[in-house]
C-alpha cells in the first residue's frame, strides 16, 4: 500500500475512494468488505429458507413445484454453509479483530488476505451463476451418483465450492502465521484472549481439512467430464466413497463453524458479566480438543449408508468424545455469570441465547450419537433441527452477538440499542418456534428434503413456518438498522462495553495500522481497572500504580 | 409398568422442553385414544383391536392425500371398468395405523422397544441438563443483574475440582450411552435366521419401490407376516435411496449395484408408512409406500393367491399390472397428459419424433426398444430418467397390448 499512514484518521477515512477500497491491504477494510458480502449472502440464503418454509406450510403444492423446492433447499444450504457461516466469524469479524487483539498492525500476509476475499467473491459469483442457469438440486452435500446424474447446473456450483475452499484455506493459513509470529513478546499463549484460541483452532481445521473438499470436488468434476469411474457405480466407482471424502471435510467444517462462535461468546460473557472468565485454560484447551476430535468423527453421518458395523461402532464411540469438551465449555460459561454484575445489553442477550440454544443443539446431538437412535432419526427432521440449533442457533446467533459487540469499534457508530434488543428477542423466539417442532416431527418419522408430507405432520410444519417468518423479519431489521447506523448512529466511544482485550485500547474506529504507538498489554479479563463513564457511555482505564499492566506473568 | 414410566417421562420431557404452545395440542389426541390405565396393556394385541382413532385428524386424510398426490392414477380406472381388487390389495388401502404416543410413532417391531427405551433415557437426561443449565443461567442473570449499587464480587476464576467433576460426569454418561446404543444397534442389525418365504427382494428406483416375494410376484406394497423375522435384500436401479419404516425404527440406505440388508420382527398387524429417506430428486417426497403386517396365516394366503393371480393374467391386464406395480405410473399417464415421460395414450401407430430429429413408427418394436434400452430412441422434451426396468418378455408384451388399447 503506497498510501501514507495518517495516524489521526480512521481506517474508514484514510485514502478514500472505491479504488483504494478494492485494492486495500488493510485487514479492517478487507474484514468490512467480507462483512457486507456475507450480510448480502445471508439475506439471499434467508430468502431461500423462507421460500422453503412457505412451500411447506401445507402438504402438496403451496407456492412452488417439486423441482423448484429441491433447488431452493439446495441453494439455501450451499449459500448458508459456504458463503455465510464458514467465513462469517473468522473471515469477517476475525479479520477485523484478530490483529488488533494481538496489538499488531495487520495480518502476516496482507496480500493473501485480499486474495482470499476475491476468491470468496469468485466463489459467490459461481454459485450465483448456477442460480441463473436454473439452480442445482443435489442438496448442499452433492451426494453421488445423483449429482453425476442430474441435469441441473452442478458444475458451476461445484467450482464455486472448490474456490471458496481456497478462500478458507488462505484465511486459515494467514491467521495461524499471524498468531505465531505477531504475538507480542509479553503475551504468552495463555495471555491470549479466548477468541484468539478459538480462531487458532479454527484455522488449524481450515488448513488441514479443506484440501480434502477441494480434491473431492475435483474428482467429481473429472468424473462428470471425463467419465473416469470414481464415485459412479456404473463406471465401477463407489458412491459411498464420496460420502467418506465429503464428510472428512464437512465434519471438521461443522467445527470450523462452531469453534469461532465459542470464542466470541467467551469474550462477550466475561465482558458483560464484568468478571474474569471461569476456567480459562479449560475453555482454551477444549477449543483445541474439538479441533482434533473433529477429524475423527466423520463416519457418524453414515451410520446407515452401508458402512460396516465395526466402523459404526468406532465412529459412535469417537463421536461421544466431542460431547465432553462442549459440555466443559457450557459449564464454564455458566459459572462465569456467578457473582458478576451482569449487563443485559444486546451482545449479552445474544450470548445468553447462544448458551441456551447451544445446550439444546449439543444435547440433541447425543441422541444422534447413540447408534440405535440414530438409525431411527437419520435423515429426518430431527437431524435438520439439531444442526440448525448448532449452525444457526449457535453460530449465527454468536455471529450476530459479536457483530453488535464489535460494530461500534468497526464502524465508529452505535446501533439503536432498544431496537436491537427487541430484534434479539425476535431471533430467539422465531428460531425456537421454527425448530422445536421439527424435533417432534422428526422423531415421529418425517423425512427431510420432502416437498410433500403426510397430514399428521401439518401442525408442526405450520408452527415452523410461522417461526421462520418471525426470524426472517427480525434478521432483516437487524441488517437494515446496521446499515442505517453506519451513517446515522451515535458516535461510538473507545470502549463502550468495558472490554479488557486490546481492541478496546485502539482508537474508534482504529487508524490504519491500528495503534499509533505499540500498546501496553492490559491484564486479560481484569475488570477492576475499568471505570464506567456513564455520561459518554464509555469505560476508562484507571491510572494504576506500577507496571502491572504490561508485564503479565509467565 | 415400564410403559407408564416411559409415558410419564415423555410427558415431562414434552411439556417442559416444549413449553412453547403448539405442541400442547398434540398429546391430547393420543391420550384420548389410549385411555389412562388400560389393564396392563403391556402386550400389544389390544392396540390393533381398536385401530379407529377417535376424532383425530388422521382418518380419511390418507385417502384425499393419495388422490392429490398421484393425479395420474385417477385416469387409470376410467379407461377400463374397474376390476375387482384382491383382498390383499384392499387391505393395503386400509387406513394407516398411526397412534403415536406423545413423541414417538407407535412401535411395531421387537427392536423398536430397545431403541425407544434409550430414546426416553436420553430425553430424560437431556431434559435434566437442559433445565439445570437454563435454570442456572436464568437464576444467575436475575441474581447478579446490574442495578444501582450492585457490583461484581470477587470469586475464583477457576476451580480444578469443579473442572474435573464436570469432565468426569459427562464422560461416564457418554460411555454408558455408547455401550447401550451399540448393544441395541447390534440387535437391530444382526440378522437372524429367516425362512426363505420371509426373504424379500427390494428394488428402489426413481421414484418407486418394488418388492419381489418368494413366489416371484412383485408388488409395490410391502407385505410381511406378524411375529416372524423378515429379511430384506435391497438394491437400487439408479441413485441412492433409503428404506425407512418409522414404526419399525429401521432404516438402511439402498445403493446401486450393491446389496444392502435389513430386517425386522413385526409385532403388530396393521398398515404402516414406508418412506425413502435419501434424497433422490424430483419426486423424492412421493417415493413412499406402505407396509402391510398381516395377521398370522394371512401372509401365506397372500403368497399362494397372488401367485395364482399373477399366472392367470396376461396381455393387456398384465400390462396394466406392470404399469401400476413396477413404477411406470410415476412418469407416464394413460390419459394423454405428458408427465415426466410421454403418455401411453394416443401415440400407438403414429410417427413420433426422436431427440436426434428423425422419426420412427410407434409400434411394438419401438415400445420394446424403449423398455429394454430406454435412451436409444429417446423423444425430445423429456429428461433421460427412464430406468432399465428388467421386465420379462411376457410383461413387455403386456405393456405393448396396454398401449395398443389406448390408441
Amino acid at each position: 500500500m503506497s498510501a501514507s499512514a495518517d495516524n489521526t484518521k480512521s481506517y474508514l477515512e484514510v485514502n478514500p475512494g472505491l479504488r483504494n477500497w478494492l485494492w486495500t491491504l488493510d485487514h479492517k477494510r478487507i474484514g468490512m468488505m467480507y462483512l457486507f458480502g456475507i450480510l448480502g449472502a445471508l439475506l439471499l440464503g434467508g430468502a431461500f429458507a423462507l421460500l422453503v418454509r412457505i412451500e411447506l406450510f401445507s402438504p402438496g403444492l403451496t407456492i412452488v413445484g417439486k423441482d423448484w423446492y429441491n433447488k431452493f433447499f439446495t441453494l439455501h444450504g450451499a449459500v448458508m454453509v459456504f458463503l455465510v457461516i464458514i467465513p462469517g466469524i473468522p473471515a469477517a469479524l476475525g479479520n477485523m479483530v484478530l490483529p488488533i487483539q494481538l496489538g499488531a498492525p495487520d495480518v502476516a500476509f496482507p496480500k493473501l488476505n485480499l486474495s482470499s476475499f476475491y476468491l470468496w467473491c469468485i466463489g459467490a459469483i459461481l454459485l450465483l451463476v448456477s442460480v441463473v442457469l436454473g439452480g442445482i438440486d443435489t442438496g448442499w452435500t452433492f451426494y453421488t451418483p445423483y449429482s453425476l446424474d442430474t441435469q441441473t447446473a452442478v458444475i458451476p456450483a461445484v467450482m464455486g465450492a472448490f474456490i471458496l475452499g481456497f478462500s478458507s484455506i488462505f484465511t486459515g493459513l494467514n491467521f495461524l502465521v499471524t498468531i505465531h509470529k505477531f504475538r507480542p513478546q509479553n503475551m504468552g499463549w495463555f495471555q491470549m484472549p479466548l477468541n484468539l484460541w478459538a480462531l487458532y483452532a479454527t484455522a488449524l481445521m481450515q488448513v488441514l481439512a479443506t484440501p480434502v473438499l477441494g480434491i473431492t470436488l475435483l474428482l467429481l468434476f473429472v468424473e462428470r467430464f471425463m467419465h473416469i469411474g470414481i464415485f459412479d457405480p456404473t463406471l465401477g466407482g463407489d458412491p459411498v466413497l464420496f460420502q467418506h471424502f465429503f464428510w472428512f471435510y464437512s465434519h471438521p467444517a461443522v467445527y470450523i463453524m462452531i469453534v469461532p462462535a465459542m470464542g466470541v461468546i467467551s469474550e462477550m460473557l466475561t465482558t458483560f458479566s464484568r468478571k474474569h472468565i471461569f476456567g480459562y485454560r479449560f475453555i482454551a484447551y477444549s477449543s483445541v480438543a474439538l479441533a482434533l476430535f473433529s477429524f475423527l468423527v466423520w463416519g457418524h453421518h453414515m451410520f446407515v449408508s452401508g458402512q460396516s458395523r465395526l466402523a459404526n461402532m468406532v465412529f459412535s464411540a469417537l463421536t461421544f468424545s466431542v460431547g465432553i469438551p462442549s459440555a466443559i465449555k457450557v459449564f464454564n460459561w455458566t459459572s462465569t455469570l456467578y457473582k458478576g454484575d451482569i449487563r443485559l445489553q444486546t451482545p449479552m442477550l445474544y450470548a445468553l441465547s447462544f448458551l441456551i440454544l447451544f445446550t439444546i443443539g449439543g444435547l440433541t446431538g447425543i441422541f444422534l450419537a447413540v447408534l440405535s437412535i440414530d438409525v431411527q432419526l437419520h435423515d429426518t427432521y430431527f437431524v435438520v433441527a439439531h444442526f440448525h440449533y448448532v449452525m444457526m442457533g449457535s453460530t449465527l446467533v454468536a455471529f450476530l452477538g459479536a457483530l453488535h459487540y464489535w460494530w461500534p469499534k468497526m464502524s465508529g457508530r452505535m446501533y439503536p440499542e432498544r431496537l436491537a434488543r427487541v430484534c434479539s428477542g425476535g431471533v430467539f423466539v422465531g428460531f425456537n418456534l421454527t425448530f422445536l417442532p421439527q424435533f417432534i416431527m422428526g422423531s415421529r418419522g418425517m423425512p427431510r428434503r420432502y416437498w410433500d408430507y403426510d397430514p399428521e405432520f401439518t401442525i408442526f410444519h405450520q408452527l415452523s413456518t410461522i417461526g421462520a417468518l418471525i426470524l426472517g423479519v427480525s434478521l432483516f431489521i437487524v441488517v437494515v438498522y446496521l446499515f442505517w447506523s453506519f451513517k446515522n448512529g451515535k458516535k461510538a466511544p473507545k470502549n463502550p462495553w468495558g472490554g479488557t482485550t486490546l481492541e478496546w485500547e485502539a482508537p474508534t474506529p482504529p487508524t490504519l495500522y491500528n495503534f499509533p504507538e505499540p500498546p501496553e498489554i492490559p491484564e486479560l479479563y481484569d475488570y477492576d481497572d475499568l471505570v464506567e463513564d456513564e455520561a459518554n457511555g464509555n469505560w476508562i482505564r484507571k491510572p494504576r500504580s506500577g507496571a502491572k499492566a504490561s508485564t503479565g506473568h509467565h | 409398568m415400564k410403559a407408564s414410566v416411559q409415558k410419564s417421562l415423555a410427558v415431562l420431557g414434552l411439556v417442559l422442553v416444549l413449553g412453547l404452545g403448539g405442541a400442547a395440542a398434540q398429546p391430547a389426541a393420543p391420550s384420548a385414544e389410549q385411555p389412562p390405565a388400560p389393564a396392563p396393556a403391556a402386550t400389544d394385541p389390544a392396540a390393533p383391536a381398536a385401530p379407529t382413532p377417535p376424532a383425530a385428524p388422521t382418518p380419511g386424510e390418507p385417502d384425499t392425500k393419495a388422490a392429490a398426490a398421484a393425479p395420474a392414477t385417477g385416469a387409470a380406472p376410467a379407461a377400463e371398468p374397474p376390476k375387482e381388487k384382491a383382498w390383499w390389495e384392499k387391505k393395503a388401502e386400509e387406513k394407516y395405523t398411526y397412534h403415536g404416543n406423545y413423541w414417538l410413532p407407535p412401535s411395531a417391531s421387537t427392536t423398536a422397544d430397545g431403541s425407544d427405551t434409550l430414546f426416553i433415557a436420553v430425553l430424560a437426561m437431556s431434559a435434566f441438563f437442559f433445565f439445570a443449565i437454563t435454570g442456572a443461567v436464568i437464576y444467575l442473570v436475575i441474581r447478579y443483574r446490574h442495578r444501582p449499587g450492585h457490583k461484581a464480587e470477587p470469586s475464583a476464576a477457576h476451580s480444578d475440582a469443579l473442572e474435573i467433576t464436570w469432565t468426569i460426569i459427562p464422560t461416564i454418561i457418554c460411555v454408558l450411552l455408547f455401550v447401550y446404543g451399540w448393544r441395541s444397534y447390534m440387535d437391530m442389525t444382526a440378522i437372524p435366521e429367516t425362512r426363505p418365504e420371509n426373504q424379500i427382494a427390494v428394488t428402489a428406483r426413481k421414484w418407486s419401490w418394488s418388492f419381489r416375494y418368494y413366489n416371484g410376484v412383485e408388488d409395490n406394497v410391502l407385505h410381511v407376516p406378524v411375529n416372524q423375522p423378515v429379511k430384506l435384500i435391497m438394491t437400487s436401479q439408479d441413485v441412492l435411496h433409503s428404506f425407512f419404516v418409522p414404526v419399525f425404527r429401521q432404516k438402511m440406505d439402498v445403493l446401486p449395484r450393491r446389496y444392502t440388508y435389513t430386517w425386522f420382527y413385526p409385532t403388530k398387524p396393521g398398515v404402516y408408512r414406508l418412506y425413502c429417506t435419501e434424497y433422490c430428486g424430483t419426486d423424492h417426497s412421493l417415493m413412499k409406500t406402505k407396509v402391510v403386517v398381516h395377521q398370522a396365516g394371512d401372509y401365506e394366503k397372500f403368497l399362494a393367491e397372488s401367485f395364482q393371480a399373477k399366472n392367470n393374467v396376461s396381455g393387456k391386464d398384465l400390462g396394466m399390472l406392470v404399469y401400476e406395480k413396477k413404477g411406470c405410473i410415476g412418469c407416464h399417464t394413460l390419459d394423454g397428459r405428458p408427465l415426466i415421460g410421454p403418455s401411453f395414450k394416443g401415440t400407438w401407430d403414429t410417427d413420433v419424433k426422436l431427440a436426434d430429429g428423425s422419426t420412427v413408427k410407434f409400434d411394438a418394436t419401438y415400445v420394446h426398444t424403449a423398455i429394454v434400452s430406454p435412451q436409444a430412441q429417446a423423444r425430445p422434451g423429456f429428461p433421460p430418467s427412464m430406468p432399465v426396468t428388467g421386465l420379462s418378455e411376457k410383461e413387455i408384451d403386456g405393456v405393448i397390448e396396454l398401449i395398443k388399447s389406448l390408441k
